[in-house]
């Protein structure tokens, strides 16, 4: 369970909203996710949960409300009695501070597992390339491919492009993690793997922020679970308790729908 | 089980053709009214290797120059900004819509529009002493292939994935160290071919400079042979350079290729 002793959430939204074009893609979210904690995002497609982290890592702009990550507001900055955007270098700034990984890997094809680690530590951190690499081969060990180190992308399975993914994302030492859908691109005996490797980090305490599918990994690694549906939250609460009783009708849907499926 | 390779009758028609093809052009030029004792004698006289060295360096500083303008111009074309937009735009529709030769004879006729060039008063100039003809062509050549560049590099900016630019953003990338480290990089695999296209014609065309008296290879020939009257033998000494400058650059293209096509494995039968 998480350490309910910390007082701020290290992620704060407050009734965030998003449109595009006109249609509401999120609307009025509040959503908190402690220090430690590993938060499951559920509902079905088109519900805004790809959007609501795409807000939280600044991949995209958010219109109304406001996201804190560890008591700082992102996106702006409070001078007086407005608020102000924030400059990209100060946006790239809080970006690096969470790690995100995509639901199609988004590894760098033109450089080698181990130079798509490395990358971010040495080009955005300034990190040194011989601690950078001592750093990241730990990494891959963690990930399981050490092997792999020298291979590109387009050598490895789409398990394993997800693993360095993950390993990516980690050498910049993010205080938050966001998954999105970080399995629904792969076949299903490789699926197994990566969700290992989550569970893995979840143990180690790092704060995670998933939106998924898969409903076994959300009960058993999930403390919470947080259903959304045409942008709004439905129903929030913890993991077994959501699931095994959900409260609200569209809850109800969505779980009936995957457990079919 | 063995397995039995069916012949390649295709490959070898081709060959045959070709081996044809070029023995009947050996056999012409052999015969031919073509003096190859003086086309060779004139290889490396020493204003021909002037003419060569000339050509060599204009054809790479322009390239380089709309190699630079062209970036600038495709960033340009796809940011959110209206003006920057259209500038991109204004630009690569003038010095791709008018003719080349015309745009060097304006910019060494540039004195009759503007007799004097000042910067803010910090320095001022004759236009006449400036415009030389080798700065003359640099502009002309140098803003239309950064005009053709500009399209090519955008075609390959384009080419790259979004999900790039987003994943090298979430690393806490500033926009500019991911277009250097991630999305450059990747466009140059598709940019390179067209490019070194764009170069090979450039090398070609700034034998327009010699209109203007600048001493490129072909005005160099042309000096010769007006004095010796060895028209063909003389061209041929030029074709010979010219072959030679864009075979080499050819060379260098295929390692460029090679080293920007790592990673993309090219595996998968054919
Ligand atoms: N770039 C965009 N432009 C216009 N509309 C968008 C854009 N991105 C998302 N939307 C819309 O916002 C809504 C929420 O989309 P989002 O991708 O966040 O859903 P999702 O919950 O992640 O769905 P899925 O489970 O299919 O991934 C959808 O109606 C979608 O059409
Ligand atoms: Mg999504």
């Amino acid at each position: 369970m998480s350490d309910r002793s910390v007082p701020i959430p290290l992620v704060r939204a407050r009734g965030v909203g998003k449109s595009f074009h006109g249609s509401a893609a999120l609307t009025d979210i509040d959503i908190d996710v402690h220090q430690g904690e590993v938060v499951c995002l559920i509902g079905p497609s088109g519900s805004g949960k790809t959007t609501f982290l795409r807000c939280i890592n600044q991949l995209e702009t958010y219109d109304k409300g406001a996201i804190w990550l560890d008591g700082e507001l992102l996106g702006y900055k409070e001078t007086g009695d407005a608020l102000r955007p924030l400059s990209e270098r100060e946006i790239a700034g809080q970006r690096s501070k969470t790690g995100m990984v995509f639901q199609r890997f988004n590894l760098f094809p033109h450089l080698t597992a181990l130079q798509n680690i490395t990358e971010g530590p040495v080009r955005v951190l300034r990190q040194d390339r011989a601690r950078a690499e001592a750093s990241a081969m730990q990494l891959l060990r963690r990930v399981g491919l050490e092997e792999k180190a020298p291979a590109y992308p387009s050598e490895l399975s789409g398990g394993q492009q997800q693993r360095i993914a993950i390993a990516r994302a980690l050498a910049m030492q993010p205080q938050l993690m966001l998954f999105d859908e970080p399995t629904s691109a792969l076949d299903p005996e490789l699926v197994g793997d990566v969700l290992n490797v989550m569970r893995d980090l979840a143990g180690t305490g790092m704060t995670m922020l998933v939106v998924t599918h898969e409903m076994a990994f959300a009960r058993e690694v999930g403390d919470r679970v947080v259903v959304m549906d045409r942008g709004r939250v439905v129903e929030a609460g913890p993991a077994s308790e959501v699931m095994t009783y959900p409260k609200e009708e569209r809850t109800r849907n969505f779980l009936r729908l995957v457990s079919r499926a | 089980m063995r397995i039995i390779h069916p012949v390649p009758y295709g490959r070898y028609l081709a060959v045959a053709l070709i081996l044809l093809a070029a023995g009947f052009i050996v056999k012409s030029f052999a015969e031919g009214q073509v003096d190859w004792s003086v086309t060779w004698r004139y290889l490396f006289w020493p204003n021909i290797l002037m003419g060569l060295v000339n050509t060599i360096w204009m054809s790479i500083l322009c390239m380089a120059i709309g190699i630079a303008i062209g970036l600038a111009s495709a960033l340009a074309r796809e940011s959110v900004n209206p003006v920057l937009r259209g500038a991109s735009i204004f630009y690569t529709w003038f010095f791709r819509g008018a003719p080349l030769i015309l745009q060097l004879l304006l910019w060494y006729n540039l004195a009759l529009i503007f007799p004097r060039i000042s910067l803010f008063g910090f320095y001022d100039a004759r236009t006449v002493d400036i415009i030389t003809p080798a700065v003359a062509a640099l502009l002309a050549f140098g803003l239309n292939a950064g005009a053709y560049a500009s399209e090519i590099i955008r075609a390959g900016l384009l080419g790259v994935d979004r999900g790039q630019f987003e994943a090298a953003k979430a690393i806490g990338m500033t926009n500019s160290v991911a277009l250097r480290r991630i999305v450059i990089p990747q466009a140059m695999r598709t940019v390179l071919p067209p490019l070194g296209n764009e170069f090979i014609s450039l090398i070609k065309m700034t034998s327009l400079a010699s209109i203007i008296g600048f001493s490129d290879l072909l005005r160099s020939v042309q000096n010769i042979y007006f004095i010796n009257t060895r028209i063909i033998e003389m061209l041929m000494v030029a074709t010979v350079w010219y072959l030679f400058v864009v075979t080499i650059l050819s060379i260098f293209q295929h390692r460029l290729e090679a080293r920007f096509g790592r990673g993309f494995a090219k595996g998968g039968r054919r």
